[in-house]
């Protein structure tokens, strides 16, 4: 059993002369937040509790698309217990036409009209007031007596349909923006960005083989299971504490002080342990709104939770897309032509993440020919907001069956195929870019030698697919702090959001780099006074940004404590050598620990470091999934799964697999179960986590976790970003497994058992679910 | 709105206890609010995700779908009464060390749900851990490491309660 | 000041305004003085890629391989091979 939970690793890429010899880096020790998290004591967002703590709730619209005419609070606050109540009059606002705002104040507009509804309600569940009371109770009776007179409008809830010329326009004031030029008029396009490069159609003409297909996903989310939750005071001195579960304390910090019109100084973000985010914590919703009941209550704290129903109605899951791949390829099997169409949905506000998923759906190969059309559309369902890998398991999925589909016509191995075409260090990437060492290669081989490929496998009604993903990765800027205690133990106090784990990577890398025990690393969470600005745990960018900064820090730390022990041994500092956790000069030694309780007495050694890392290595992973099909039910079952990615170095092994199965059993749930589903009016009709049915434990295998360790040639310690790729080929993996079973193909997720049993011949038709 | 409470004994966590609540409240409500056990954790509400199980006089309950009356003459374990002074449960060490846990959010109710496992089959394969785990939604870990970390800790406590004579002829 | 030329990539939907060239060769020292130039070759180009002085909200430039956060202000050297791109975050 042991030896089956390690991870196979393939490192390509130095010899053993060359390789580092890690002590810490690589292992798997205990996290130290373990504890806290195994016993019930870790304290979350929804834990948080005060003194004289006030109970907030949200009055949210129970229509899709309406307007306000008028907001009736009296009733509301005459309710003894009720401290108050607050409505978008409550926000700032923007003088000025909407219509004619410039971008930046156009994007602060959108975000003040999720908060609190301005003029009209764009979505089932889109809050128009909140009142904070006594107790949840009074609180939930008070949301009840508020009235609202609506002027209920035409929902649309389909991207395609939005699109068109006579769909009901949501927002009067958006206009189509093609590369800074607006269209004429107000539509539900709220962006059209095309990337091209070649002669598309003349390679169409020539290739050997061109399959051209249209794919339909809908609308899913993080499923996080921790609510959203914020816990505010408004003090009467105008400073302003925040408790949190988020991804980003500094982000939000900003997000907050441009709602509220403030200076981001007087905003305290406390971070708590966060319950799952997956790229749904970034966006403020409650924290704007715990401020201004804060205030309007005489400054007292308030606290609020969402509910499962309002986590599903109202915070930002990810788009529903139509998206259409055409790809052409020589009978060598080189794709030498690609056209594609997406056109995601943005919910009720502009930015889906259809340019994320443009930029990655062909990216694992060299194409030179080749035009993507990228739609972002607003339609009446909550304003999407990130989940793992924006916008990309979805069009992996459009992309990874096409070319699939193309294997099968050209009676190609999917992964000699990919080897093909698969893009190395030298090619130029899709977006134009050169690309440097990566390891799509190293994944490809990975799974071809692995057991699982290597094993025929057999059976009616079962089958095998492949897919391999390409993840941009993120830099951002990440700042750590470190204080030297005299008894040779080390504060690290990080900015980024634990949300699995990260603190103890980033001690690790600490402890490596000082040569002490990881044990003698004390990381903790700061809150955003107590470190410097750093952008928000997203775009599997902890590890990389933030370990950059922990090594650097590191180094700053030896420096600064040899620069001391110079002083102290009397020689000059570029004498004082440190190897192993050992300081020495001459014939003078001392430990890490000894050196700690000289140098501290004379004066605290204290480091902060902030770093912002321009050069980002992507990522690449390549999965194998084995399914097989009821054909009397339509169930699919996973009979086993294999994930490849290279992840340049693993500083925690276990985070590492974690993260990818974690990935892959989010992208099983993507695959066929997960997925919204809307009444004709608009309203959402699962918000619950029984009918919006995510992944249990007895719907999966144990899941193979290939950790390939390709170094990133541009950090100090190799590492890559890991954390959202897991989830992009999984949706594909399974579809081409499923075409391996029946001999069809199903181009819309979920694909659920009714869809299934259509493309055996015994189903009723489906048509793709309004979500 | 009524506002009638009612009193109620039960023992929770191996403590005699006495808490007053509306009839309307959940136990899992009693249990965060009046008695501060915020171990176990509301997600979805409504009886779907296990984030809120408790063991109720030895079976495995949501406690979000028991009335914080009907605890009443009831033997109750949360999370907080797993392991104790006396050390981790070896269901939580075992979830520390095959890192069985990201988040951590499932984690309390997991574990409890995979006590009343063990109490009720020492020895479960594969497939019966999933099977009773699956009213545990996790969303962080894809299960793989917790159904290890499960097996694990049952083969920890079968190796620490067998006869000597048994162990020795292992070897 | 010497003038490197530098190979700007020019984003498909502006290529129209800038005589159908997929790259173009540009004199400058800085990502703003080679928007200039492409600004004096192809008028109104410069407003599709700024707004307010500073690069559009949602584009990002990436210079040799880094994505600068200097943004406009990003010096270049010779040959440098300079990119409009969409800003990805992540989740």
């Amino acid at each position: 059993m042991a030896e089956e939970t390690r991870a196979n690793e393939i490192s390509t890429e130095l010899g053993p002369a060359q390789e580092p010899a890690f002590k810490i880096i690589g292992t798997r020790p205990v996290r130290p937040d373990g504890l806290d998290k195994v016993t019930g004591r870790a304290v979350y967002g929804i834990d948080m509790r005060l003194p004289g703590l006030l109970y907030g709730k949200v009055l949210r619209s129970p229509h899709a698309h309406a307007r306000i005419r008028s907001i009736d609070t009296c009733r509301a606050r005459a309710l003894p217990g009720v401290k108050a109540v607050v409505t978008a009059a409550d926000l700032p606002t923007i003088a000025g036409d909407p219509a004619h705002l410039d971008d930046a104040s156009f994007a602060l507009y959108c975000q003040r009209a999720n908060i609190l509804a301005i003029d009209k309600v764009l979505y089932h569940g889109h809050a128009v007031a909140a009142v904070a009371a006594t107790s949840l109770q009074v609180a939930e009776e008070a949301v009840r007596l508020i009235e609202v007179d609506y002027e209920v409008l035409p929902p649309v809830l389909d991207v395609v349909q939005a699109m068109r010329e006579e769909a009901p326009v949501l927002l009067p004031s958006l206009r189509t923006d093609e590369l800074g030029q607006k269209s004429e008029r107000p539509n539900n396009i709220a962006s059209h960005v095309r990337m091209q490069r070649g002669d598309p159609q003349q390679a169409f003409r020539e290739a050997a083989v061109v399959v051209d297909r249209e794919f339909r996903t809908s609308t899913v989310h993080q499923g996080y299971l921790e609510p959203q939750t914020a816990t505010g005071l408004w003090n009467s001195d105008g400073q302003i504490t925040i408790w949190t579960s988020t991804q980003g304390i500094h982000n939000q910090r900003q997000q907050i002080a441009g709602i509220l019109a403030m200076p981001a100084t007087r905003i305290k973000m406390v971070p708590m342990e966060v319950g799952g985010a997956f790229g749904g914590k970034i966006r403020v919703y409650l924290e704007p709104l715990a401020a201004l009941l804060s205030r309007q209550s005489g400054y007292r704290p308030v606290k609020l939770v969402m509910t499962y129903a309002e986590v599903l109605q109202a915070t930002g899951p990810t788009s529903g897309s139509y998206i259409r791949v055409k790809i052409g390829a020589n009978a060598a099997g080189c794709i030498t032509a690609a056209e594609a169409t997406l056109a995601y949905d943005a919910g009720a506000l502009p930015g889906s993440p259809v340019l994320d998923g443009a930029g990655i759906l062909l990216s694992p190969y060299k194409i030179e020919n080749f035009q993507i059309d990228a739609y972002d559309v607003v339609v009446n369902k909550p304003q999407t907001g990130a989940y793992r890998a924006p916008g990309s398991a979805n069009a992996n999925f459009a992309a990874e069956s096409v070319i699939d589909e193309v294997c099968e016509k050209l009676g190609m191995d999917p992964i000699e195929f990919r080897l093909r075409n698969a893009v190395q260090q030298g090619d130029r990437r899709i977006d134009g870019t050169v690309c440097g060492r990566v390891g799509l290669v190293e994944t490809l081989l990975a799974i071809r030698e692995h057991p699982h490929y290597q094993t025929p496998l057999t059976g009616k009604y079962r089958g095998r697919g492949v897919a391999s993903a390409f993840w941009f990765n993120w830099g951002g800027r990440s700042s750590v702090t470190a204080a030297v205690n005299p008894d040779g133990g080390v504060s690290l106090v990080i900015g980024a959001a634990d949300l699995s784990g990260s603190r103890v990577a980033l001690a690790m890398v600490l402890a490596e780099t000082l040569g002490i025990h990881l044990q003698a690393v004390k990381p903790v969470l700061g809150d955003s006074d107590a470190v410097g600005y750093c952008d928000q745990t997203s775009g599997s960018r902890t590890a990389f940004s933030s370990g950059l900064a922990v090594y650097e820090v590191g180094q700053k730390l030896i420096q600064e404590m040899a620069a001391r022990l110079g002083e102290y041994w009397g020689v000059p500092p570029a004498e004082v050598v440190f190897q192993d956790g050992i300081f020495a000069a001459g014939a003078e030694r001392m430990t890490f620990a000894q050196a700690a309780a000289q140098v501290t007495g004379q004066c605290p050694i204290v480091a902060a470091i902030s770093v912002h890392p321009q050069v980002v290595s992507p990522a690449f992973a390549t999965h194998v999934a084995d399914v097989e099909v009821d054909p009397e039910t339509g169930k699919v079952t996973i009979l086993r799964y294999t994930a490849a990615q290279d992840v340049g170095r693993a500083l925690h092994r276990s985070n590492v697999e974690g993260q990818m199965q974690g990935g892959v059993a989010q992208g099983v749930g993507w695959a066929l179960y997960e997925g919204y589903v809307y009444s004709a009016e608009g309203r959402l009709l699962n918000c619950n986590l029984l009918d919006y049915r995510m992944p249990t434990a007895l719907d999966l295998p144990m899941i193979d976790a290939v950790v390939v360790e390709v170094p990133n040639p541009d950090h100090p310690l190799g590492v890559r970003g890991a954390g959202e790729i897991p989830i992009v080929p999984v949706p594909a993996a399974i579809a081409n497994a499923i075409h391996d079973a029946l001999g069809s193909r199903l181009g819309m997720l979920p694909m659920s058992p009714a869809r299934i049993l259509e493309a055996i011949g015994v189903g009723q038709p489906t048509q793709p679910e309004v979500g | 709105m009524c506002d009638e409470t009612i009193l109620v004994h039960a023992q929770i966590n191996g403590e005699e206890v006495a808490f007053a609540c509306r009839p309307a409240q959940t136990l899992l409500d009693v249990l965060r609010g009046e008695l501060g056990l915020t171990g176990v954790k509301e997600a979805c509400g409504n009886g779907n995700c296990g984030a809120c199980n408790v063991i109720m006089n030895g079976v495995l309950v949501n406690s979000c779908l028991v009335l914080g009356a009907e605890a009443e003459g009831c033997t109750i374990t949360t999370i907080e009464g797993i392991g104790g002074p006396e050390g981790l449960h070896p269901l939580q060490q075992k979830f520390l060390e095959h890192a069985a846990l990201q988040c951590g959010i499932c984690t309390p109710g997991v574990l409890v749900a995979a006590k009343a496992l063990l109490d009720y089959n020492p020895h479960p394969s594969e497939q019966q851990v999933r099977r009773w785990l699956a009213g545990n939604l996790c969303r962080c870990t894809g299960y793989d490491k917790i159904v290890r970390a499960v097996l694990d800790a049952a083969d920890t406590i079968a190796l620490s309660v067998a006869p000597v004579a048994e162990v020795s002829s292992n070897g | 000041m010497i003038e490197r030329m530098a190979v700007v990539w020019i984003p498909a939907q502006l290529r129209e305004m800038a005589g159908g060239k997929e790259q173009v060769e540009v004199p400058g020292d800085t990502v703003w003085q080679l928007v200039g130039q492409l600004e004096a070759r192809y008028p109104g180009l410069e407003r599709r890629l700024c707004e307010n002085g500073q690069l559009r909200a949602g584009l990002t430039v990436c210079v040799d391989g880094c994505f600068s956060s200097l943004g406009l202000r990003q010096r270049v050297a010779e040959n440098s091979e300079v990119h409009f791109l969409p800003a990805i975050s992540g989740g």
